[in-house]
């Protein structure tokens, strides 16, 4: 039997305190518990239900207000008021709508590699970019996460997924992602980790490591695990906490339930065609489609990378007159550092929408609902039907070069001819 | 404490019914007045459910039932409507979770054999699925006894009200 660890196992058996083998279920200790708003007030009343007053930890708990950012509905708005008061009487962090998306939010300020993070958000996966063990759970699981400063977890098995080469010209890390959901399939690693390593790693910085950790959960994913290496080294000291830093990398005999390599060359522009985000084909065999909205933003990518890409290729050109392009910054620092380079004055010019750092119109709450018929193509993480707002539109997901050139010609496009 | 023998009526939903089929997001504002909410429950999908589901009937499922959002509100609104018991193919695991914290068995079983109208009856405890229409009898699996033990319970809110704590002997 294989004696070496996956991240997985040595992240859960030191917060479990013991040898944690996959399948086994282990208590383990949580070093950041949190909510969103639109799943926060469930957490907030499950919270009171169950008896508890205060947090295990105050520091390591934290409200986002990003959802319903700002508020489109009296309700959603009494909502926030209900968050607010929470975090008034617990002395939990609370960030405020503007400020940015929680995933966003976690990986420039909290996440460090090593950390069990639980949130009440599927996309919480995305702090596995850092070697984080970060997963999405319900309201009630958070809500005792928050009380007791711990939760439970079956050890999941690992999938290795080996990377190899170089992202060619006008492909990204989400068309990585979409590749690889489109291999494994929608519920393909359900109950699963997966795990990136393979010689390309050292080339993937850590905003595409966010982007491809973040839909780790649209191939049934428990938790995206990046090591923690000199990227991860290298972020944490960008961002003033460089002491958090430790390697982080699995043993060399550790036992993977499948290995799943890919070449990076071999890789072009990739969609998720509606309704379904495992439904995945090269942009060039669907080029032409008609569209009327473009949405570049969310926790998938809304980074300043992302922006700059976008405002790259918009450079002397205007959006379609008969396409929106929505942009929405994932957090309040990525718009500072977008209007200080100038991305932003040459997106707006270029016939841009600037969105308030948030989740925007990723999930059709508000900005950006689609109308009957409509089609958006979206570097969000999910075009499930319904997901913008309109059970009778469609969503096509994309990189935000993909989505950007597919907005100047006003139907999907091959971002290569913009380069 | 959920029973343990369930009986009902089986309706059929195919699959990867997403948390965004069971409950939109576009209701989000609801989430706050799950009576209102529950009215919306697999509304774009499944538009037919609400008016055929009796209280103790069972939502049955093919493959990656409750993928996507984390939002418990999903199985809540599922067990507002009525439903006894979730079969299905697979499940997603956030939804899986949330359900059974909910107090809603989630019972994994080959869901082709049941058909859309069968008369079912689960013993919880036997681990069986009585097809009284077809006159079939179908296994479902186990879940880890955590897991049994948050069901039995009532969900993980009563758990945690009786233990304080989550108490399980360090094993699968």
């Amino acid at each position: 039997m294989s004696v070496g660890k996956t991240l997985a196992e040595k992240i859960l058996s030191l917060k479990s305190h013991g040898e944690a083998k996959a399948g086994e279920v282990v208590i383990a200790d949580v070093d950041l518990a949190f909510v969103q708003d639109t799943t926060g007030p469930l957490t907030v009343r499950q919270f009171k239900e169950s008896g508890f007053e205060a947090l295990a930890k105050p520091q390591q708990a934290i409200i986002f207000l990003d959802h319903a950012a700002p508020s489109p509905a009296q309700q959603l708005s009494n909502d926030h008021i209900l968050l607010r008061r929470f975090a008034e009487e617990t002395g939990c962090r609370i960030y405020e709508v503007g400020d940015g998306i929680c995933h966003q939010l976690v990986a420039e300020n909290f996440a460090n590699p090593g950390d069990i993070i639980v949130g009440a958000d599927s996309h919480t996966v995305t702090a596995g970019a850092l070697g984080a063990f970060a997963t999405g759970m319900g309201s009630s699981d958070v809500a005792v996460a928050l009380a007791l400063g711990k939760t439970w977890l079956r050890v999941p098995e690992s999938f290795l997924i080996e990377l190899n080469g170089v992202f060619p010209r006008g492909v990204y890390a989400k068309d990585l992602i979409l590749y690889l959901i489109g291999q494994i399939g929608a519920d393909g690693a359900t109950y699963k980790a997966l795990e990136f390593g393979g010689d390309a790693l050292a080339q993937i910085t850590m905003p595409e490591r966010l982007t491809i950790a973040n839909m780790a959960v649209e191939a049934g994913a428990k938790v995206g695990l990046f090591p923690g290496d000199k990227i991860t080294q290298d972020f944490l000291m960008e961002y003033g906490r460089g002491e958090n830093y430790k390697p982080l990398y699995p043993d060399a005999e550790a036992n993977y339930e499948q290995v799943i390599p890919v070449n990076l060359d071999q890789l072009e522009p990739m969609l998720s065609l509606p309704h379904a985000v495992d439904n995945v084909r090269p942009v060039t065999r669907v080029k032409g489609v008609k569209i009327q909205q473009a949405f570049v933003g969310t926790c998938t990518n809304g980074r300043l990378e992302d922006l700059a890409v976008a405002a790259e290729i918009l450079k002397g050109k205007k959006r379609h007159l008969g396409t929106r392009l929505l942009i929405a910054p994932a957090s309040r620092q990525v718009l500072i550092q977008a209007m200080e380079i100038g991305y932003i004055q040459s997106l707006v010019e270029a016939g841009a929408i600037i969105l308030p750092p948030g989740c925007a119109a990723c999930l059709g709450l508000h900005q950006g609902v689609l109308g009957d018929g409509e089609i958006c193509i979206s570097t969000a993480n999910r075009n499930f039907k319904g997901r913008m707002g309109n059970p009778e539109a469609m969503v096509y997901l994309a990189s935000p070069a993909t989505a950007t050139a597919s907005a100047i010609r006003g139907e999907i496009t091959d971002p290569r001819g913009f380069m | 404490m959920p029973d343990l023998v369930l009986k009902g009526k089986a309706i059929k939903l195919g699959d990867n019914i997403s948390t965004d089929d069971i409950i939109p997001g576009r209701f989000a504002h609801l989430r706050s007045n799950l009576p209102e909410l529950a009215k919306h429950v697999l509304e774009d999908t499944a538009p037919e459910f609400a008016s055929k589901v009796e209280p103790g009937d069972f939502l049955v499922a093919g493959k990656n039932l409750g993928l996507g959002s984390s939002r418990e509100h999903a199985p809540v609104v599922i067990k507002m409507s009525g439903v006894g018991a979730i079969l299905a193919k697979s499940a997603a695991r956030i939804f899986f979770r949330n359900a059974i914290n909910q107090g809603l068995p989630v019972l994994l079983c080959d869901t082709d054999k049941i058909g859309d109208g069968d008369k079912l009856e689960i013993s919880l405890t036997g681990g069986t699925i009585a097809n009284l229409t077809s006159g079939t009898i179908l296994d479902f699996g186990k879940m880890p006894p955590i897991m049994s033990a948050i069901l039995e319970e009532g969900g993980l809110i009563p758990y945690i009200q009786k233990h304080k704590d989550f108490v399980i002997t360090r094993s699968s």
